[in-house]
C-alpha cells in the first residue's frame, strides 16, 4: 500500500503536470511546486477522494488569512499529509 | 431561455437531494441576435452557452445541496464533449449530478440531451463560497421563483 505522502505526491504529479520526483516531502505545494489555488481544487478533489475525506481547506486559508496559521502547517507536503493522516484516523474512529 | 439575461435554463423539473441530482429544461429560442453571428444563414446554439446551462443546471444543484446558504462560481470545466447541433426553437433536457461536495469547492459532472439523443456532457468545477452580499442573494432567490426551484424540498433534505 502506498504511503500518504506517495499518493499525494502521484496526484500532484499528475494533476499539475510537475515531474515526480521534483516533489519531495518539504515542498511547499505553493511556494515551491507553484501550485495556484484553482489547480489546488483539483488536487483537493483527487486527495478527497482517494482518501474518503473532506479536507477542511476553508477553515485552514481561515486560519492562516487571520494568522492563527502559516502556510507551512497545511501546504508544506510532508504536514498535508500527517493532516490528511488526522482526517483518515477520524474517520475511522467515528 | 433568455439569452439577453444570460438566463440558460427555463426550469427546475425535479430535484433529488439524497441522490444529489437535478433536472431542468430549456428551449432554444427562435430567435436572438446571437444566432444573426452564430452563423449567418446556419444559425446554431454556441457551444459556450450549452456549457454555461450545464453549470447553471449544475450551481442549482450545488445551492440545493447547502440549502441556499452558499453560492457557487463556475471555476473549471474538463472533459467538456460537444456532440451534436443544437438549432433554434429546440428543447433541452438537462442534467446534473454532484460528484463531491469539498470544502469550498464542488464538482459535478452534467449532460444535455435532446430529442432523447446526447447532445454535450461535462465535468464542471466550482468554488463555493458564502453569498457575497444579501442583494444577491435576493436576487437568486427571486431567479430561484421563476425557475420553480422547489424550495420545500429543502426542509425535507
Amino acid at each position: 500500500m502506498p504511503s500518504t505522502f506517495d499518493t499525494v505526491a502521484n496526484i500532484i504529479s499528475e494533476t499539475c503536470d510537475i515531474p515526480r520526483e521534483t516533489i519531495q516531502p518539504e515542498s511547499h505545494a505553493i511556494n515551491d511546486l507553484g501550485i495556484d489555488s484553482l489547480d489546488f481544487l483539483d488536487i483537493a478533489f483527487a486527495i478527497d477522494k482517494a482518501f474518503g475525506i473532506k479536507m477542511p481547506l476553508e477553515q485552514w486559508t481561515q486560519e492562516v488569512n487571520d494568522g492563527n496559521a502559516t502556510t507551512e502547517q497545511y501546504f508544506q507536503l510532508n504536514n498535508l499529509c500527517t493532516r490528511i493522516d488526522e482526517l483518515v484516523a477520524a474517520k475511522g474512529a467515528a | 431561455m433568455r439569452l439577453e439575461y444570460f438566463q440558460l435554463i427555463d426550469r427546475i423539473v425535479d430535484l433529488d437531494l439524497a441522490e444529489q441530482t437535478i433536472r431542468t429544461e430549456a428551449r432554444v429560442p427562435t430567435a436572438s441576435t446571437i444566432f444573426e453571428g452564430h452563423f449567418p444563414g446556419y444559425p446554431l446554439m454556441p457551444g459556450v452557452l450549452l456549457i454555461e446551462a450545464m453549470a447553471q443546471t449544475s450551481g442549482w444543484l450545488v445551492i440545493a445541496v447547502t440549502k441556499f446558504t452558499r453560492m457557487p462560481f463556475f471555476a473549471a470545466l474538463k472533459e467538456a464533449k460537444l456532440r451534436s447541433f443544437i438549432t433554434p426553437g429546440q428543447t433541452l433536457s438537462l442534467s446534473a449530478k454532484l460528484l463531491h461536495e469539498g470544502s469550498g469547492y464542488a464538482v459535478a459532472k452534467a449532460d444535455i440531451r435532446c430529442d432523447g439523443k446526447l447532445a454535450c456532457n461535462a465535468e464542471i468545477t466550482f468554488r463555493v463560497v458564502d453569498f457575497p452580499n444579501a442583494e444577491f442573494r435576493a436576487s437568486m432567490e427571486k431567479m430561484a421563483a421563476i425557475l420553480e426551484f422547489p424550495m420545500k424540498a429543502l426542509a425535507h433534505g
